[in-house]
């Protein structure tokens, strides 16, 4: 009996255990991953599955590397990451420390900061679509009959506004996951250093540079992981407010590549663009995964 | 030059009044050290001073300046943690070397204050470590060291050997008392330690409740407790403490038993009055196993229940009138279980406490 069918024999039991789950991932995960980078060197249109197997090698990924249209996308998808992450750290570290300071209601403060991560981000797409809206928006709206404005704001439709406007949908609707998890580090802080360091003279603003903000860092950088891959995928919010017009002027990663493979029926070369926006993502968990790891080392003694 | 001075202390936590009113001075480069059972309000003393809790009322001055509404950074103020409170993100001469950063100092400045300190505490080789890299012991250094790289007027401790092995708290405790003769500084020190009390004080704080219950030199309150509860707090073993009533110059104890009263009380106490009668292992020792030392004595045969031996001496265990007591013995022999030993006591080193009120009648 060869060595190899003597290790199946041997561990038969959990072999046959562990046999369907690895079935399912091979099914759900790494078929269609497999198919998919496979379809990225075809010319596989939607509407003719027989380019299926018109192999054409790395020709959409040459192309890619001069189109104009995927790299405006790219720099703006990470304009609006670079963006949407700052503020979103900038707010929910004010909030955070907002609702630190507050020691009456500060549950029911806590569940109402969690709303705006309750709804769908079609709704909340849908909802900011009506509140930016140049004709009956509320923003509008209000402007007009206050008297700010005598015209129709085009939030939606000009180039700067409409990027402001996706920003402020996706911004409010989480701020929350930087203020929960930055609130969690707060609760988790030891007082003593916080003293040490206000008798060996800090003011209030030196503590929170050297002691609390150090602290926090790890959370802040968890937080940065998970929004960073979340805000590297961003469709929904944007496709349903601008769908990445007008002419393109909102156009992200993924709205670009949903309409090439949806709309344009190009899916060869949309799962090249794919796989190529899928490097964005790993870059940006590898480098806040490192800094994670840097900002935790010391933090034992805590 | 900085001389700590409270006057009628109180800290109130919402309507609950943990402090009541504390009265105390303390001198330029005085070691004052203030002990009591946990939860008596030492902490917060000590944290009202360094600014850390705010006064509900009454004044605490530091050197010439009332300080009661100065945050700590304006107090010229260093602190030792009873868990040390490192800053975990910086190594150890950033530790040290922090609150002269943050002063603005220059950094040669600060890199000969830092070695120095390192210098004083033995830190040398654990500069460029972090917290996490450090033992129990090696952290509470540092903790010093970040005190006294500032020449703060007054430093404060918080218990700040409670969380070292009793090998270590030993050795501490002796660095602690060298440190203060090498910087002379106005020390504040918390512990409910009356070992570590009576080891480093110059003058001792007895606190219980919120209180202030005495005041004095180590020597002071191991040989004139103001009450029992200081009797039985200072010292070790713990002051023997017999409740009896006076009859024609004798405490009479509950199972029959008699003693004359000291000489200094003959005649002054009233037969009948409930009192509390204290006295000190180091003076009931067996016949023949005493220290020579002439005084009043009186005989009282104890039957041993039994002993300790501790090597030089033994800590003898009997019972009287009804309480547990013991007596010390010098140049120990071994003792039987049930051995009957006539004692010496001597008087006037033994103590009268009012019963009811248990303050010292001496005083
Ligand atoms: N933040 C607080 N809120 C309410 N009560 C407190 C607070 N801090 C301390 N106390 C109470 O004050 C009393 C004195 O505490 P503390 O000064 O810490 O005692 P210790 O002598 O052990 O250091 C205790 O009864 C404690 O429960
Ligand atoms: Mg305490």
């Amino acid at each position: 009996m060869s060595k190899f069918s003597r290790a199946i024999r041997d561990h038969a039991v959990p072999l046959a255990l562990i046999a369907p789950s690895i079935l399912v991932i091979l099914v759900v995960v790494l078929l269609p991953l497999m198919f998919s980078f496979y379809t990225s060197f075809t010319n596989y249109r939607l509407i003719r599955p027989d380019t299926l197997w018109d192999w054409i090698g790395l020709r959409n990924y040459q192309r890619l590397l001069a189109d104009w249209d995927f790299w405006v996308a790219f720099g703006r998808t990470i304009l609006f990451l670079t963006v949407a992450l700052n503020l979103e750290l900038l707010f929910g570290l004010g909030l955070a420390l907002l609702v630190n300071k507050i020691t009456w209601g500060q549950r029911t403060l806590r569940t109402i900061m969690m709303f705006p991560m309750m709804f769908s981000p079609i709704l909340v797409g849908f909802q900011f679509k009506y509140v930016f809206n140049d004709t009956i928006g509320l923003v509008n709206n209000a402007l007009q009959s206050l008297g700010l404005t005598e015209f129709a704001i085009p939030f939606l439709v000009d180039r700067w506004l409409a990027f402001f406007s996706i920003s402020f949908a996706e911004i409010w609707m989480s701020t929350s996951i930087f203020a929960i998890l930055i609130l969690a580090g707060l609760f988790a802080m030891p007082k003593d250093p916080i003293e040490a360091a206000r008798v060996d003279g800090c003011s209030n603003w030196q503590v929170f540079r050297h002691i609390t903000l150090p602290f926090l860092m790890p959370f802040i950088f968890i937080a940065m992981t998970i929004r960073s891959l979340d805000v590297a995928r961003a469709y929904d919010v944007v496709d349903v407010m601008t769908g990445g017009g007008p002419a393109q002027r909102t156009e992200l990663l993924w709205t670009l590549i949903a309409r090439t493979a949806y709309d344009d029926a190009r899916m060869g070369r949309a799962n090249a663009m794919a796989y190529a926006s899928i490097l964005l993502s790993i870059f940006f968990t590898w480098y806040f995964f490192r800094k994670l790891m840097d900002a935790r080392k010391h933090l034992g003694a805590f | 030059m900085a001389e700590v001075k409270l006057t009628n202390v109180v800290k109130r936590y919402g309507s609950v009044e943990v402090v009541h009113g504390i009265d105390l001075e303390i001198a330029h480069n005085e070691f004052v050290v203030l002990v009591g059972p946990s939860g008596c309000g030492k902490s917060t003393t000590l944290r009202m001073i360094a600014g850390l809790e705010e006064i509900s009322d009454g004044e605490i001055k530091i050197g010439e300046t009332v300080v009661n509404n100065l945050p700590p950074r304006k107090r010229n103020i260093s602190m030792v943690f009873q868990n040390y409170a490192l800053y975990p993100h910086m190594t150890v001469s950033e530790n040290l070397g922090f609150s002269l950063k943050i002063a603005g100092k220059s950094g040669a400045e600060i890199s000969a204050a830092v070695a120095n300190a390192a210098e004083i505490l033995g830190l040398g080789d654990l500069l460029e470590r972090t917290p996490a890299e450090l033992s129990g012991g090696q952290r509470q250094r540092v903790a010093m060291g970040r005190a006294i790289v500032r020449h703060p007027d007054v430093f404060l401790f918080d218990e700040p050997l409670s969380n070292l092995d009793a090998k270590l708290r030993t050795q501490m405790r002796v660095e602690i008392k060298k440190l203060h003769q090498k910087i002379k500084t106005t020390i504040v020190y918390v512990t409910h330690d009356q070992v570590e009390a009576m080891t480093l004080a110059d003058r001792i704080v007895i606190m219980k409740d919120g209180h202030i219950v005495q005041v004095g030199t180590p020597l002071d309150v191991f040989e004139r407790p103001v009450d029992t509860f200081v009797a039985a707090f200072i010292g070790s073993p713990p002051m023997n403490l017999i409740n009896g009533h006076i009859e024609a110059d004798h405490v009479v104890f509950s199972d029959g038993n008699r003693l004359p009263v000291p000489p200094d009380f003959t005649g002054k106490l009233a037969d009948g009055r409930q009192v509390v009668f204290g006295f000190r292992a180091d003076v009931l020792m067996p016949k023949g196993h005493t220290l020579a030392e002439s005084g009043v004595v009186t005989d009282l045969d104890l039957k041993i229940d039994f002993a300790e031996p501790l090597g030089s001496e033994s800590i003898l265990l009997s019972t009287l009138g009804g309480k547990e007591i013991q007596a010390r013995m010098h140049n120990p022999r071994p003792v039987n279980e049930g051995e009957v030993l006539t004692c010496e006591l001597h008087l006037e080193k033994c103590h009268i406490f009012d019963a009811s009120s248990t303050k010292n009648l001496r005083e």
